[in-house]
């Protein structure tokens, strides 16, 4: 890494807990770089500062209280020590738990890298009583040991002082764990035996690769393997002392080794640190007996997890009507920039960007909610309560093969109901055990999204307008129902062997954030998510209109509806009659050109609120074409304080009525049958057979496929598809149930069923493949719901009509199997206790 | 006896930890060594993961992790 001889790189470890973000901030400022480590999603950050005219690049490690291979966070953080050899590591260690902090302290120091202990949290150490000798820790442990408080910014210069010094100087002096002299000879034998293989003594610290073979580690055995020819003998070698020592004395050296760091810990610490007074009672605690009670506990985290819906969901999404009208402008702005639309038929190249952009602000228009929720996660995160949550909502969520905190992502993604999976999914960083976080990444998009809810209410609304809160009620509950069966059913097949953890977790004391350290935290991971899903949202909306759009309706198609649209245009000069003063001014380009004032004055007019905008785009449109303006007003506008009715402009205006009518019919008509004839249209047909089974034709498959693109874009897609005849102003659902006379609620109840298990929409499965970091997953999350979503349609629909049941008893009837199902799965114990 | 069978409130003192690979070394990692006071500070509300406070600070398992900690009762 240190290529560039003017930058030093130093890494940041610690415990979790012990404050390491804050130290990192506090070093680095404003100047950071968020990215994953290569292959794994855990988040990589790097910052720089400059310090006497040198450059230091800071890497922050991820926490962990030991340096083992069994956690990925583990693995990363001792890869990199080993691999990309920082000139410096600052450890930074939680003054007021320095016992236990020591722990890791000790095997970093064990392999050989340059440290320096940043003690950190001092206030509270000494709030406790707690008087540290810092020369004495210093002497005992061999490394230089700065103070600081990093939530108030107390000794940053020192610690970059020091962290300069030692990156030059190196390790200050060696330091050594004596595990015993039952352990110590055999650790002097592998050290030698070790010391031979100068390609991996080159490489690696001797003893403490060592250690780690007694350990019997195997990331470790790796390194023999790889860079020893005589690994075989080594590893035999240490397998039999391993054993031999274990069988001897009744203790593996695991244990032993462990104990020692321990005590060692013990030692330096009453040899460094005196305490003033014991405190019995914290203020963690005397929360804690209410936030973990029985009783309260529950209620609390209910009510938590409710504010945080209502804030982050409901008051985020009122915010997005006011950062709407920005994403609209804009667009219009990139519109009319594009090539201008045709009368009936617009160019591809307005279109298709169009298309694009619109994919585009659906998504950004979601950013407030994200920046709400990413801001209250992070206050959850920092105040300790997440821990609290894990705790007491661990017993339901395990017996899913889930986490107690799988729950936050859930809700998140719509556990009740309006939430958005791309957070959920985002949200799922947080769980330790990676069987659960998969397992939750997987069942988060089947929550209700806000994009879901307009097609309930659509289809609710029609064939169970009696029974609507039952019916929203159901899909709400159903999801979860469904969602745990799925999660459980997953754990016990496609995540049999995927690495679980134990869920020994630690309670934090309480903690408050810090303003600054929450918003830089939300708006970090709103970049990094508007960064990367933009991107390939726009690469993928391209490709969904194709699929949409293409290969587009026939040549003769084409000829008749352009004939069917000059015709129009030819009635219109017939209407206006010749003598009209305006005709000369509608002829040729002209009247595209009024064609496009006239929509857009339309468009302007709908958007005005109250007559003082009224009248402004009134004044704005007059002083663009008063001509044209003239036309669009009827005929009845004022010159000089006096009111004109003219006669041949109201005529005008009459006949362009029409005509407007006409052509929009035309274009209507057009994108009906580009769209049925498209690739998606035929997709819908052919697959109609199978899908009749669920109760849906190639209409509602149409719709149905078109929703992957974006959800919202289904109940758009079914208004297309179920057009309402020029003249009429039906609704939606009178359209649909004009159109589908042999609907009953039993179709309907299949359709919402399969809406409700629909696959992610395309940002989320892009979510789904950075947070699991595998196509393979992405590609599970896309396909195993689209087939769940057949199985239960396929099952509610035939099932209901052989049983001869209504929407509504299908509907019980379905939720008491779900229900026991979901009750039969709980119950399967889980296999791969720990032993 | 081992550790999920302690009671709440009552405090006890580590003996062994019955369990090698992963689960152990996480225990051995988090403090959970011979010799060591550990007190039950709470129950869920639904019973399991167990609180206990150890060398000063909480930490919470599940019964069937506390039944790889052996304790003496103080």
């Amino acid at each position: 890494m240190s290529s560039k001889s003017d930058k030093i790189v130093v890494a940041l470890a610690g415990q979790p807990n012990s404050g390491k973000s804050t130290i990192f901030n506090m070093l680095t400022g404003a100047r950071q770089h968020v990215a994953n480590y290569p292959g794994v999603t855990v988040e990589k950050k790097t910052g720089s500062f400059r310090q006497d005219g040198a450059r230091i690049e800071l890497v922050d490690l991820p926490g962990t209280h030991s340096l083992t291979s069994y956690t990925l966070e583990e693995r990363i953080a001792r890869d990199f020590l080993l691999n990309d050899k920082p000139a410096a590591v600052v450890d930074v260690v939680d003054a007021s738990n320095l016992e236990r902090n020591l722990y890791l302290t000790f095997q970093l120091a064990e392999m050989d890298v340059p440290l320096v202990i940043n003690l950190n949290m001092m206030d509270v150490a000494e709030k406790r009583g707690h008087k540290i000798d810092i020369q004495k820790l210093s002497r005992q442990l061999g490394a230089p040991v700065v103070p600081t408080v990093g939530n108030k910014g107390k000794g940053k210069e020192r610690i970059r002082e020091t962290i300069l010094a030692t990156s030059k100087k190196g390790r200050a002096a060696p330091f050594r764990i004596d595990y015993g002299d039952k352990l110590e000879p055999i650790l002097d034998s592998l050290e030698k035996r070790l010391s031979e293989e100068t390609e991996i003594s080159g490489r690696y610290p001797v003893r403490w690769l060592a250690v780690k073979l007694m350990e019997n580690d195997e990331e470790a055995q790796r390194v023999v393997r790889k860079y020893s020819k005589k690994s075989g003998t080594i590893l035999r070698l240490a397998e039999e002392k391993r054993e031999a020592f274990t069988l001897e004395h009744k203790k593996s050296p695991q244990k032993v080794i462990a104990i020692a760091r321990h005590k060692e810990a013990q030692r330096i610490v009453e040899a460094s640190v005196t305490r003033k007074k014991e405190i019995t009672s914290t203020l963690t605690d005397r929360i804690d007996q209410v936030a973990c009670n029985r009783y309260l506990g529950p209620v609390i985290l209910v009510a938590t997890i409710y504010l945080i819906y209502e804030i982050a969901i409901v008051q985020g999404y009122r915010i997005t009507e006011y950062t709407w009208p920005v994403l609209a402008w804009s667009r219009d702005l990139i519109a009319s920039l594009l090539p201008s639309e045709g009368f009936i038929f617009d160019p591809f190249f307005r279109s298709m960007p169009l298309w694009v952009v619109d994919g585009t602000i659906a998504v950004l228009n979601y950013v407030p909610i994200f920046l709400i929720l990413f801001a209250l996660i992070a206050i959850l995160e920092d105040t300790g309560y997440m821990a609290r949550m894990a705790f007491i909502l661990d017993r339901i969520f395990r017996h899913f093969g889930l986490h107690g905190q799988s729950v936050l992502p859930m809700v998140i993604g719509g556990l009740y109901v309006g939430g958005c999976a791309i957070p959920g999914v985002l949200a799922c960083r947080g769980i330790k055990d990676e069987k659960a976080r998969i397992a939750t990444i997987m069942i988060v998009p089947l929550m209700n999204c806000l994009a879901k809810i307009p097609f309930y209410v659509l289809l609710v609304g029609m064939f169970f307008a009696a029974y609507k809160g039952i019916a929203m009620f159901f899909i709400a509950t159903i999801t979860i129902i469904i969602a745990l069966s799925i999660a459980k059913i997953l754990n016990l097949t496609v995540l049999r062997k995927k690495e679980s953890a134990p869920f020994v977790m630690e309670m934090p004391p309480y903690h408050l954030p810090t303003i600054q350290g929450v918003l830089r935290r939300c708006l970090e991971r709103t970049w990094l998510f508007v960064k990367k899903i933009i991107t390939i949202v726009i690469a993928v909306s391209v490709i969904v209109y194709v699929l949409i759009y293409f290969p587009g309706i026939s040549k003769e198609r084409k000829t008749h509806y352009i004939s069917q649209s000059d015709q129009a245009q030819q009635t219109f000069f017939e209407k206006t009659g010749k003598d009209n003063s305006y005709t000369g001014l509608m002829t040729g380009d002209n009247l595209m050109e009024f064609t496009r004032y006239w929509r857009d004055y339309k468009k302007a007019k709908m958007g005005a609120k109250g007559k003082n905008a009224k009248e402004a785009i009134d004044q704005e449109f007059r002083e663009k074409n008063f001509e044209f303006f003239k036309i669009v007003k009827k005929g009845k506008y004022e010159v000089k304080g006096e009111m004109i009715k003219d006669k041949h402009a109201k005529k005008v205006y009459n006949a362009y009525k029409k005509l407007s009518k006409t052509t929009n019919k035309l274009r209507r008509e057009i994108k009906d049958e580009t769209i049925i004839t498209s690739y998606m249209g035929r997709a819908g047909r052919f697959i109609e057979p199978l899908t009749r089974w669920a109760g849906f034709n190639w209409r509602v498959n149409i719709a149905l496929m078109s929703a992957f693109a974006a959800k919202e874009s289904s109940v758009a897609t079914l208004g297309g598809i179920y057009q309402s005849p020029p003249g009429e102003k039906d609704t939606l659902e009178e359209r649909i149930k004009e159109k589908e006379k042999g609907w009953t609620a039993l179709h309907v109840l299949a359709i919402m069923l399969f809406m409700a298990m629909y696959p992610p929409c395309i940002p989320t499965l892009l979510m789904v493949k950075l947070e699991t970091g595998s196509t393979k997953w992405m590609l599970f999350a896309t396909f195993y719901p689209i087939v769940l979503g057949i199985i239960i349609a396929v099952l509610v629909f035939t099932g209901g009509n052989l049983l001869g049941l209504s929407g509504m008893q299908a509907m019980i009837a379905f939720y008491i199997l779900a229900l026991i199902f979901l009750v039969l799965m709980g119950l399967i114990k889980r296999e791969a206790e720990f032993i | 006896m081992t550790l999920d069978e302690v009671k709440r409130d009552q405090e006890c003192e580590i003996v062994d930890i019955i369990s090698e690979g992963i689960m152990g070394q996480r225990l051995l990692d988090m403090g959970f060594i011979p010799g060591t006071r550990i007190k039950v500070i709470r129950n869920a509300p639904l019973v399991d993961p167990v609180e206990f406070l150890l060398k000063g600070y909480h930490i919470s398992l599940r019964h069937s992790e506390a039944k790889k900690v052996e304790v003496n009762l103080l």
